[in-house]
């Protein structure tokens, strides 16, 4: 890398002030043509292109980006990470995705802040006990770290944690997975979007794809904010605008894109050194390294591209929140966001050639998208360089709507909708 | 977060109905025919549109009778209520 980061550079720049840091990615304008273009510029987008750089040789690229890299969901999400998903085909892919995390920091030489604290799942009834213990007993023989807890070794794991039987949805349990954990989510597309842009990449920001040129079958290049672009390989990875772009082609998808809210604490100290998920009450926390509290709720029932949803649904989630952890009663939320999700009818993402010659999607990543981030860029590379999908994508394809072959993680596994 | 004007109870909050996705899909009328490819269409594609979509609600917590609602996805809005049965109005696409 021409501007390695290192103790050495730290220093350096300290005695200059921080004045003479390098810019981490370029701002080109469009070139006339590309080999291949990734629309979407967040965190899968930006890794898809990295790897397709890094592994696939594709040095002539371009990711486009309506608004600033990792400005959507990438930046909206509560950077929880974990493998630990019941059936095969997800188990291969999320856990693709977390032994990429494992090593990120050293890979991009950029500091992601990937923190192994562990996620705990809660169970509140005799049907969540067992719907757990069975992921836990899928998860290892899957190769996946996973551990069951009672409610005395969940109180351990987490003290804070209510586990008073005479609550509404009392503590009956839990599982761990000890390697899961939570990264910092900016850095992520800005160590992507640094290393890819090294090696050549163009990353082109407030550049909105406004349509797709078809020639029959194939794609001849994309209409733009910034003009016409020619390429004959287009990766999408527009999250919830990913219908929004399969429509400029045509193309309909198994699709509906909601709002998923989160929200954060005024800061405290350390309180919370874990993720804890709950699905039956729809609340997730854990505490940022600056001290608030993130804390995740569901989505709003309906489609809608706002980025704001319901009032109801938050108040929902805090109310869970109250019961589970009382010692945050008196806690004052700072900031409350949406981001929008896109939800496949299975809850499994599509990382998918089509039925256009030179049209890949990634998408359908719902309410858990952050945690595949480099696993996801990874495969969705391998796809659109070798128009074949690798071994652990393929059950993700676009045709198992019609064959009926679905990855049912709707419920089956420890997913918070 | 929003107000809907249900046909049957008048204005209320969005929290006291059910969305029931897009409107106007029609169950085909001769299941054992259909293809793959056509029952994947039913079941599973939509338009998923950032615009003014068509949709079916529930007033789950009210009447619990089922209507339509003409809304604009990219800001919440909600342009036109009708009953199950009635024809879309024309005015909108």
């Amino acid at each position: 890398m021409k501007n390695k980061y290192s103790v050495f550079s730290l220093i350096k720049n300290a005695l200059s002030q921080h004045e003479n840091w390098q810019q981490a990615w370029g701002n080109p304008e469009p070139k006339k043509e590309y080999e291949a273009i990734i629309v979407g510029g967040g965190g899968h987008g930006l890794a898809t292109a990295y790897y397709l750089a890094k592994k696939h040789n594709l040095k002539n690229i371009a990711v486009l980006e309506k608004g600033w890299i990792g400005g959507g969901n990438t930046g909206r999400n509560t950077t929880i990470i974990r493998s630990n998903y019941l059936w095969d085909a997800s188990a291969g892919l999320y856990d693709h995705a977390l032994k990429l995390w494992e090593n990120l920091s050293q890979e991009l030489n950029y500091n992601v802040m990937f923190s192994q604290r562990g996620v705990m799942n809660l169970a509140h009834n005799l049907q969540d006990v067992r719907d757990l213990k069975r992921r836990t007993h899928a998860n290892r023989l899957n190769g996946i770290d996973a551990v069951w807890l009672n409610t005395e070794e969940v109180k351990k794991f987490c003290p804070i944690i209510n586990t008073s039987p005479d609550i509404r949805y009392p503590v009956l349990g839990g599982t761990l997975q000890r390697r899961a954990g939570t990264a910092r989510h900016d850095a992520v597309a800005w160590g992507y979007a640094r290393g890819a842009s090294e090696m050549g990449v163009d990353i082109i920001q407030n550049c909105e794809v406004k349509g797709i040129k078809r020639n029959g079958d194939r794609v001849e290049g994309l209409e733009t904010t910034k003009g016409f672009i020619k390429t004959n390989k287009i990766g999408v990875v527009a999250a919830g605008h990913s219908s929004v772009i399969a429509n400029m082609a045509g193309l309909k998808l198994p699709l509906e894109s909601k709002p998923l809210q989160a929200l954060v604490s005024e800061p405290v100290k350390p309180i919370i050194d874990t993720v804890v998920m709950s699905n039956a009450v729809h609340a997730y926390v854990s505490q940022s390294d600056k001290g608030e509290l993130v804390i995740g709720a569901g989505t709003d029932s309906y489609v809608s591209y706002t980025q704001r949803g319901s009032h109801n649904i938050v108040e929902e989630t805090l109310k869970a929140i109250l019961e589970l952890y009382p010692i945050f009663s008196r806690m004052k939320m700072l900031r409350q966001w949406g981001g929008i999700v896109d939800i496949c009818p299975d809850a499994s993402p599509i990382i998918s050639k089509t039925n256009i010659k030179g049209l890949y999607f990634n998408c359908g990543w719902g309410t858990g998208g952050f945690k595949a981030t480099p696993g996801s860029g990874d495969l969705f590379a391998h796809t659109i360089a070798n128009d074949e999908p690798h071994k652990l994508n393929a059950a993700f394809n676009l045709n198992r709507f019609v064959s009926g072959d679905l990855v049912d993680e709707h419920g089956a596994a420890a997913v918070a909708h | 977060m929003f107000l809907i004007n249900c046909p049957f109870c008048g204005e209320r909050d969005q929290s006291e109905f059910s969305s029931g996705g897009e409107a106007h899909i029609v169950r085909p009328k001769q299941p054992t025919e259909l293809s793959d490819d056509e029952w994947a269409e039913y079941l599973f594609m939509r338009k998923n549109i950032k615009g003014i979509q068509f949709e079916r609600w529930n007033h789950v917590h009210g009447c619990r009778k089922w209507f339509n609602v003409v809304r604009d996805t990219s800001n919440d809005k909600i342009l036109s209520v009708y009953k199950m049965g009635e024809k879309p109005p024309v005015n909108y696409k």
